[in-house]
Parts: C-alpha cells; sequence; structure tokens
C-alpha cells in the first residue's frame, strides 16, 4: 500500500508528461480534419439532435413523471449517454493501449501507467466539450437551471476514479489475455443496459422487481448516471450516501487496479 | 568513479512452446489447462551472470553476434527489463539511443514531438525550450519541423531522434546500433557529438557491430558470446579474439562445405558423365584438394597477411609425360583473381605414374574481405584436361581493413609536412 502510495507521488513528477500527451492525443485525433476541434462540439450536438427528433417524433417516448414535454426524453438520454462515452471509449482505448504504444513500453523508461492515464483524460476532455451541448438543451427544454448543477463536478470526480481505476485493470489484462478486448466490448453494451441511461431508475418494472432493484444498486455506474440526471435533468440534491458509497468503491477499484498493474507491470516489455 | 555497475545479472527468458502457449481465454479453459498453460516449459537465458564495471568517463564497447545478449543487456542497464537475478546501479541521469525517434506520433508535427520526447527522456519543458533550436539545427530539419512527423523520410525521422536523445546531456549516454541507419553526412556529425562526450569525461556504452568504430573509440570492450562473458579487455584484444571466434566457426561452416563436396567427388567415380564443376576424363585424376596455412594446419579463414598451401593429391592411371597442373582464385563475383600452372612457370613435365601430392604455396594473399573459389586442374600442354575441378573449393579473407578491389598490394603511406593529416589511431596493445 505505502508502495502504491510512493509509486503515486513519483506520478506526480510526471504531470507535464501527462498533460503533453493529453493534449497530443486531441491534437492528433482531429488532425487533418476540416473543423478540427469544432469535432468536440458537434458531435455531441449531432447526437443530441437525432436523439431529439427520433425520441421526440418518431417515437414519442413518455416516461412517468417527465412531463407533457415530449421532447425531453431526448435530454434524459443525451444527460446518461453523455458520461457513459467517456467510460466506454476509455476503457476500450484502454484495453489496447498498453499494445498501441508498445513501442513506447519496449524502448524508453516511464511510468507506464501514464498510458492508461492519458486514455482517461483524454475522453474526459472530449466529455468536458460536450457538456456546454448538455447545458444549451437543458436550457432550451427545461427553461432552467437549478442550483444543484453546481454538484456535477463531484459526480465526475467519481465517476473519473471509477473510470481510472477500471481502465488500469483493463490495461493490464490484455497485455496477457488478448480476449479481454472483446469480452470488454460486449460486456459494455450489457452494461449500458443494465445501467439507468435509456430508463430511469424510478421505471415501474424495475421498483417492482426486488432482484432487478438490487442489480441496479451494486451496480456502481447506476449511482454515477443518476448523479447526472439528479443534477442536470432533475435538478435535484444528488443522493450523498449513495454517491458516498460508490466513490468509496471506485477508490478501492483504484487501489486494486494499479496494485494489478504494477504487478504486471514487469512482464509489459516482453509482452506486449 | 563507478557509474555503471553490473553485479552478477542473469537474465532468464520465458520461452512459451507453440503448444503451450495460449493466447486466449477459450484455448486454456476449453482444454482445462489453464495453469499448466501458464508455465513455460522452455527457458531462455539471454544474459548469464554478467559483471562488470564502467568508469566515469570511459567509452565501454559491447561486441558479439546477433542474439548474444546486447540488447537485453542495454535493456537492463536503462531499467525498461528487469534481472532475473543479479543488480545493476547507474550513477547520474541515462540517456539511451537504442530506438531512434521511439514514441513519435506520426499525426503531430515534430516540434511537438520534440517536447514530447524530451520529456520522456527526462528534460523539462524550460529545458526543451531551451535547447530547441540546437536539436532541430543538428537534425537539419528547419525547414520541415512543423510538418506531421508521417511525412518524414525515414532518415529525417532518425536525425530527429537522435537529436533529441544526444541533448538530453546524460551522465550515461548508452547506444546501440543506431548509427547503422545514417548517411555519410550524419553519421560522422554524430560521431563527432560522441566524441564531444568523451571530452567532457561522460560515460558511453557503445553497443555496435561495426568493430572498427569500436576499436577507435572504446576504452574497454566486453565481448558477449550466447549471454556469457566471453571477455573484457581493451578493445584490440577483444576484437581479436571475437573475430578469430567468427573465423572458427566460418571454418566449421566450410569444413561442412567442403564435406559434402568431397562426398560428391567421391560419387562421381562412378557416374562418368560430364557435369559442371568437374569435368575431363581423369587419366590424371585429382583425388583430394586441400587448402591449409603455411605451417600445414587445415583453415579456410585467412587474414589478407597469412599465407597459404593448396594441396593437390593427384592419381594417374598410367604412365603419362604431357602433364599440367594448375590452380585459379576466383572472387564472388567470378572475376579471376589469380591463375597460374606449371607450364606458364616453365615447369617441364617429364613423368607421373601411380599417387602423388602437388603443393602449391602462396607465401602471402594480399587479397581483399570476401569469399574465394579455387579451380584446381590436371591438363595436357595443349589444354586437353584431364581433371578439372572448377570453383569446387572455396576459402574466406576475413580483416577489419575496409579496402575495395580485387586484390590488396603491400603498401603504405607517406606525406611531406605541409599537408596536415592524422594518422590512424594505433591502439596500445
Amino acid at each position: 500500500m505505502l508502495r502504491l502510495f510512493k509509486k503515486g507521488k513519483e506520478l506526480y513528477k510526471y504531470r507535464v508528461l501527462i498533460q503533453n500527451l493529453v493534449s497530443r492525443e486531441l491534437k492528433a485525433r482531429y488532425r487533418g480534419t476540416i473543423l478540427g476541434f469544432l469535432w468536440s462540439f458537434f458531435n455531441p450536438l449531432l447526437l443530441m439532435i437525432v436523439y431529439t427528433i427520433v425520441f421526440g417524433f418518431i417515437i414519442p417516448s413518455r416516461f412517468p413523471g417527465f412531463g407533457e414535454n415530449r421532447l425531453v426524453y431526448a435530454l434524459f438520454l443525451f444527460c446518461g449517454v453523455l458520461p457513459w462515452t467517456w467510460f466506454a471509449s476509455s476503457s476500450l482505448e484502454s484495453a489496447n493501449v498498453l499494445m498501441v504504444q508498445g513501442n513506447l513500453i519496449k524502448k524508453i523508461l516511464f511510468p507506464v501507467e501514464i498510458l492508461p492515464i492519458v486514455v482517461v483524460t483524454s475522453n474526459f476532455v472530449h466529455f468536458v466539450f460536450g457538456l456546454p451541448i448538455l447545458f444549451l438543451f437543458a436550457l432550451i427544454m427545461l427553461k432552467k437551471f437549478t442550483i444543484y448543477i453546481l454538484f456535477l463536478p463531484v459526480v465526475i470526480l467519481v465517476q473519473f476514479v471509477f473510470a481510472l481505476g477500471f481502465s488500469l485493470i483493463v490495461s493490464s489484462l490484455t497485455v496477457h489475455f488478448r480476449d479481454v478486448k472483446d469480452i470488454l466490448g460486449n460486456m459494455l453494451t450489457l452494461w449500458f443496459f443494465s445501467s439507468p441511461i435509456i430508463y430511469p431508475v424510478t421505471f415501474a418494472t424495475i421498483q417492482r422487481n426486488k432482484w432487478l432493484r438490487l442489480l441496479l444498486d451494486i451496480n456502481p455506474m447506476t449511482h454515477i448516471m443518476q448523479g447526472y440526471q439528479n443534477c442536470v435533468f432533475f435538478g435535484e440534491m444528488i443522493r450523498w450516501r449513495r454517491l458516498g458509497v460508490t466513490f468509496l468503491v471506485s477508490l478501492v477499484l483504484l487501489v486494486v487496479g494499479y496494485a494489478i498493474f504494477d504487478r504486471l507491470r514487469d512482464s509489459f516489455p516482453e509482452e506486449v | 568513479m563507478v557509474v555503471i555497475d553490473v553485479d552478477n545479472v542473469t537474465r532468464i527468458y520465458q520461452k512459451y512452446s507453440s503448444r503451450h502457449r495460449f493466447k486466449t481465454f477459450k484455448s486454456s479453459f476449453v482444454k482445462g489447462d489453464f495453469f499448466k498453460a501458464l508455465k513455460p516449459d522452455e527457458l531462455v537465458t539471454a544474459l548469464d551472470n554478467v559483471n562488470f564495471k564502467v568508469r566515469e568517463g570511459t567509452t565501454f564497447g559491447v561486441i558479439g553476434e546477433n542474439g548474444s545478449g546486447k540488447s537485453t543487456l542495454l535493456k537492463i542497464i536503462t531499467g525498461i527489463a528487469k534481472p532475473t537475478s543479479g543488480r545493476v546501479s547507474v550513477q547520474g541521469k541515462v540517456s539511451a539511443l537504442i530506438e531512434l525517434g521511439a514514441g513519435f506520433h506520426p499525426e503531430i508535427s515534430g516540434r511537438e514531438n520534440i517536447y514530447i520526447n524530451g520529456i520522456m527522456l527526462g528534460l523539462t519543458k524550460k529545458e526543451i525550450a531551451h535547447k530547441f533550436d540546437d536539436i532541430v539545427r543538428f537534425a537539419q530539419l528547419e525547414d520541415f519541423i512543423d510538418a506531421p512527423v508521417k511525412t518524414y523520410s525515414s532518415g529525417m525521422y532518425m536525425r530527429l531522434g537522435f537529436s533529441i536523445a544526444i541533448n538530453v546531456n546524460p551522465d550515461v549516454l548508452l547506444i546501440d546500433e543506431v548509427l547503422a541507419v545514417g548517411d555519410a553526412a550524419f553519421v560522422p556529425k554524430c560521431l563527432d557529438r560522441i566524441d564531444d562526450f568523451r571530452r567532457r569525461n561522460k560515460t558511453i556504452l557503445f553497443v555496435s557491430h561495426d568493430l572498427s568504430t569500436v576499436e577507435k573509440i572504446c576504452d574497454q570492450v566486453l565481448w558477449l558470446k550466447e549471454g556469457k562473458m566471453r571477455m573484457i579487455a581493451e578493445p584490440k584484444r577483444a576484437i581479436d579474439a571475437y573475430l578469430q571466434d567468427i573465423a572458427e566457426m566460418q571454418e566449421e561452416e566450410f569444413e561442412f562445405r567442403q564435406k559434402a563436396i568431397e562426398e560428391e567427388v567421391a560419387k562421381e567415380e562412378e557416374v562418368e558423365d560430364r557435369r559442371e564443376g568437374r569435368w575431363g576424363k581423369k587419366e590424371i585424376e585429382i583425388t583430394k584438394v586441400r587448402v591449409k596455412s603455411i605451417e600445414g594446419k587445415e583453415k579456410h579463414v585467412f587474414s589478407p597477411d597469412e599465407g597459404m598451401q593448396i594441396e593437390i593429391d593427384v592419381k594417374a592411371k598410367s604412365r603419362i609425360k604431357d602433364f599440367v597442373f594448375g590452380i585459379g582464385i576466383f572472387n564472388s563475383q567470378g572475376i579471376s583473381c589469380y591463375g597460374t600452372n606449371t607450364e606458364s612457370e616453365d615447369f617441364e613435365p617429364l613423368s607421373i605414374e601411380g599417387t602423388g601430392r602437388v603443393i602449391c604455396r602462396i607465401a602471402k594473399l594480399n587479397l581483399i574481405n570476401g569469399t574465394y573459389y579455387l579451380d584446381v586442374a590436371t591438363h595436357k600442354k595443349d589444354g586437353y584436361p584431364y581433371d578439372y575441378h572448377r570453383k569446387m573449393y572455396a576459402f574466406m579473407i576475413s580483416s577489419l581493413h575496409k579496402d575495395v578491389g580485387v586484390f590488396r598490394p603491400a603498401h603504405s603511406w607517406s606525406f611531406s609536412p605541409d599537408i596536415k593529416i592524422k594518422p590512424p589511431p594505433t591502439k596500445k596493445a
């Protein structure tokens, strides 16, 4: 534990590198496109427009408690999909990152955990670029902002810790078991539907079945997603207790993930 | 002060046989040998008890064949790989020229790559900004520095990598065979930089196959063979021992080839048709040809300064009065380097019957590096062949000389005093 802490501290020295690698990732992603950085805004914007058209006009969906505005479901959906995309793409990219950067690991001495950290961070930046779109539509559709939006950073922090822990595990395991990548792809789809993203937790079918409720309760993503929905969509206070427990779970995941990563570290230069 | 201390380092790699190596969960679960599969059934010892110290300000060379563990050693010294047992300690900032430009991102510009690569190698942003112009100038990339690295040629890529690594200004510089890709203008520049390093009393570990460079710049040389230390000595001695070893291995290979030829020669007796490589009715048969040193020891790898004996065993079926013995030396391009026979040197054949032996002595070969083939023949004065062996025997010249051409006449250089020229460094033997 102490060893991990020490290594974590050492990592702090590399913050400039992390910062540079993240900005490199972001620059490289849109290099060669005409709109460049604007894509970070356009992508979520277009997604939101598609949702609005599909779920507002083609298959109007109404959940109890959403009021009479039939466009509002698209916003609810977007509110969950945006942070989920951050989580899903950082997990998937992490699964590959050690192999993709294999050359680097073999030739240069640096703390390899930087690579998954960079993946999670650069996807985080993308997520942040999507937030203005979320706020904009919230303003248009709900016509109100509540003070609770200020708690958003708390939710984001919890998700960051969770995503980082998960990415560390995924990235180090994939080196030894290449299957993790494919398993992960399918698992994320399942996970997506077992988290309250396309439906609210208050959905009647769920509330009636105690097994479904339990399943949702033990899923950390449930509480994270709920956090976003509370802050932006419902304009309610976040559930401190649930989110607090989730934060602790995320911290444990981070420590365990880092321990696994650290344990396998020496094998990376040979196996990637 | 000892800067690099390699203490009893052993590195064992696990080699998974293809049967046991599992790449997927599936195979390991389906066969139920998950844990069995995890156990490697073969180990490869890449480094075996390697032990040396490098003192501050010296240049230490490492030589050896491919797969002798040189790169593993460098990786362990940089800390990228861990020794299985033993200990390595390095004092001061290390910069490794192992693979240049590792970590360049192709999509972003050279400028941004310099920053990221520099930070990875341990520089601060400020230091890089300070050295930026030097790096670019040294790499000769002033006009391309803002273009994405994917548009660079491999030479530009390498120059940029080298330039960054050398500008890290390390206390210890590790160089692994990176100069091999540079062009004629860049390599001397790199060597200059390395010399500059040496003058500033920095420590260099130099791994290379370019033995003449090793001999020129190193103070001490380690020769690795199959992961074991064969010798640590001053350069000339270690390189000579290494070359000697290579020559012995080539010798073995030649012997193997020779044996195959001899078998063929033996078979020839039964098949009486003319074929490429050997012809003639064998009125005087060449039964055996040996290449030997002047001392009479059979060998096939010679230095240009050595002499050679060609020993030819012959057998005449009847008493013959008209005969000539000849030899010819051809290089690998088929160019005749030398040819002579007893007739052109005015020997007068009288008679031959039964078995006999002809020896041609060459006092000094004076040939350049390469493989050579021998023609050996017995024939009549008018050219009618008794037994002609065309390029059936081979030998090799191996030396550090880099001269070109067909042969190496004995020579020396001298200059008038107004010509400023540095003689080749003669290392104290």
